[in-house]
């Protein structure tokens, strides 16, 4: 399994009592689009943070493109979630991608023509020349995240982490991000993995879904987790999964550990 | 009459010192307040601040150099900020209690002092004109220690204090270059400390910052207005206060309010013409 982009293998973690995920296998293929869908405190956040080994593991290993990680790699984009900048931050919505490619370079730079080409190049990629110099405290929370998008990908990374990008958009907005996500990452052929509340603004373009409940977890195709049987098995409750005009809606009985309006909102 | 020009050909020799002193702070707070701004640090830089005034008043009272018992004032405050407040929150509250902490320790020093009472002062409010040839050279080694640094570390530093997250993923130490920072800001507000005063050094780190980040989200134009602002008010200060028998730092800070007044009103009448 030399070829995968992301490797976990048999990897646990538990904070005091409660156990987050244990035995979690996972093997990522190059290009490949995964959901990691789960309530808050399932530990979808803490397992990007295990990832990019800025979270110890209890047992287990991870290793992108066949080596572990210690802080962070260049072989990663990072889309975080949605927070608005301060309006006196002295930086343009071009140099969030500018950052994505030369942000962790010391020193002056020596190859600005090259970079410049570069970020030209995502700017039509991601239609961002009408923004382009505006200061990225005045871009809307829709705009921001296109730029992130377009600095994720600006470095050509194997493997793209999301951490909730879509949240606190609206559904048109979600729509436009998660289309110009599954298109920059097929362009550049990087393997995501997209941890989110709600699997429906990308369900057209998961291969697969991480599902992390009771410190337990399924893995497998929508068709395979998104059901009734499957989740209630997971949750140990009553779960109805709704299939209704393509969208899946996930509702659960009285459960204490499952807010099912999360899931759809 | 509050301004005397007379004889100022003459005057301006004996401060040469004193300008030097000046232009280097006002590069350094020009450029290190870019960070402080972005990064939201304008009251750790008062906390800081008072914990250096406390170590050059001790250093006064037991006969050590002043400036260096700045520094290390200095830097403990920044390494403890730096240690127990990676969060904000928890940032702000360290911060508040260690800056009466420091002042209080500071006055306690001042007050054991047995010297002229000129000298308390002037680490509290600024010197009038008195920088000699010793405090000039650390002057000079902090200020080229930190704009090198600062230099370097520009870019990684810019993407952490943006997005920390988007940073650390992408490998940059972002928890390596928050210490670091809070180490130049330590030495840089050390340096301030020598000339305005501890109760001014925001007018010199803050004030030029936020008045260039009023105007422009130029990453490029951003620094270079704001070291012109800061150079202005440091510079600017003590050539008025040659002419005027009062201490610098009325001066300096009054510049420094004024730029930032314009600053505002420019971004205003620009949001009214749009």
């Amino acid at each position: 399994m030399s070829k995968s982009v992301l490797s976990i293998k048999k990897a646990s973690l538990s904070f005091g009592e409660k156990a987050l995920w244990q035995n979690l296998d996972l093997e990522i293929a190059p290009g490949e689009f995964i959901a990691v869908l789960g309530t808050n405190g399932s530990g979808k956040t803490t397992l990007l943070k295990a990832i990019l080994g800025q979270q110890k593991l209890d047992s287990g290993k991870i290793s992108i493109a066949g080596k572990p990680i210690k802080h962070g790699s260049r072989n990663i984009g990072y889309i975080p979630q949605h927070r608005s900048v301060d309006s006196s931050t002295p930086l343009l919505a071009r140099d969030l991608l500018t950052l994505g490619l030369t942000g962790h370079r010391y020193g002056i730079s020596f190859s600005a023509r090259k970079d410049r080409a570069r970020v030209e190049h995502i700017l039509g990629c991601i239609n961002g020349f009408d923004l382009a110099r505006k200061p990225i405290g005045e871009l809307s929370g829709g705009e921001l995240q296109r730029f992130r998008v377009g600095q994720a990908v600006i470095d050509e990374p194997d493997l793209i982490l999301a951490d909730e990008p879509l949240s606190a958009l609206d559904p048109a907005q979600q729509k436009i991000i998660a289309d110009l996500l599954d298109q920059e990452r097929k362009e550049h052929s990087a393997a995501v993995l997209f941890v989110t509340h709600d699997v429906n603004p990308i369900l057209s373009m998961v291969d697969r879904v991480l599902y992390l409940a009771n410190g337990q977890y399924r893995i497998g195709t929508p068709d395979e987790v998104m059901r009734s049987e499957v989740l209630s098995e997971l949750y140990e409750t009553e779960i109805d999964v709704v299939r209704n005009q393509g969208r899946i809606v996930v509702v659960g009985s009285h459960s204490h550990e499952h807010h099912p309006e999360e899931d759809w909102k | 009459m509050i301004f005397d020009f007379s004889n100022y050909d003459q005057l301006i020799p004996l401060v040469t010192n004193s300008l030097i002193a000046a232009g280097l702070l006002g590069l350094v707070g020009g450029l290190i307040g870019i960070f402080v701004m972005t990064r939201d640090m304008s009251f750790a830089v008062h906390g800081v601040s008072e914990l250096s005034f406390a170590g050059a008043s001790i250093a006064l009272l037991l006969g050590a150099d002043v400036v260096a018992g700045s520094i290390a004032g200095s830097l403990v405050a920044a390494l403890i900020i730096g240690v127990l407040g990676s969060r904000a929150k928890d940032r702000n509250s360290i911060i508040a209690v260690l800056m009466p902490f420091g002042l209080g320790l500071g006055i306690l020093a001042l007050s054991l002092y047995p010297g002229r009472a000129s000298n308390k002062f002037g680490l509290l409010t600024g010197q009038i004109v008195s920088v000699n040839g010793t405090s000039l050279e650390w002057l000079a080694g902090i200020a080229i220690l930190v704009i090198l640094t600062l230099v370097i570390i520009w870019r990684p530093l810019s993407f952490a204090s943006l997005d920390p997250e988007v940073a650390a993923a992408r490998g940059v130490k972002t928890g390596a270059l928050s210490v670091i920072f809070l180490v130049l800001l330590g030495l840089a507000v050390a340096a301030s400390v020598q000339v305005v005063g501890a109760l001014l050094v925001l007018s010199l780190l803050v004030t030029p910052a936020a008045a260039a980040l009023r105007v422009t989200s130029s990453p490029k134009l951003a620094p270079v207005l704001s070291v012109a602002f800061a150079l202005t008010a440091s510079v600017g200060g003590i050539l008025l206060a040659l002419g005027g028998g009062l201490p610098i730092s009325p001066y300096i800070t009054s510049i420094s309010f004024a730029i930032y007044l314009v600053c505002r009103l420019v971004a205003y009448v620009r949001k009214v013409r749009k």
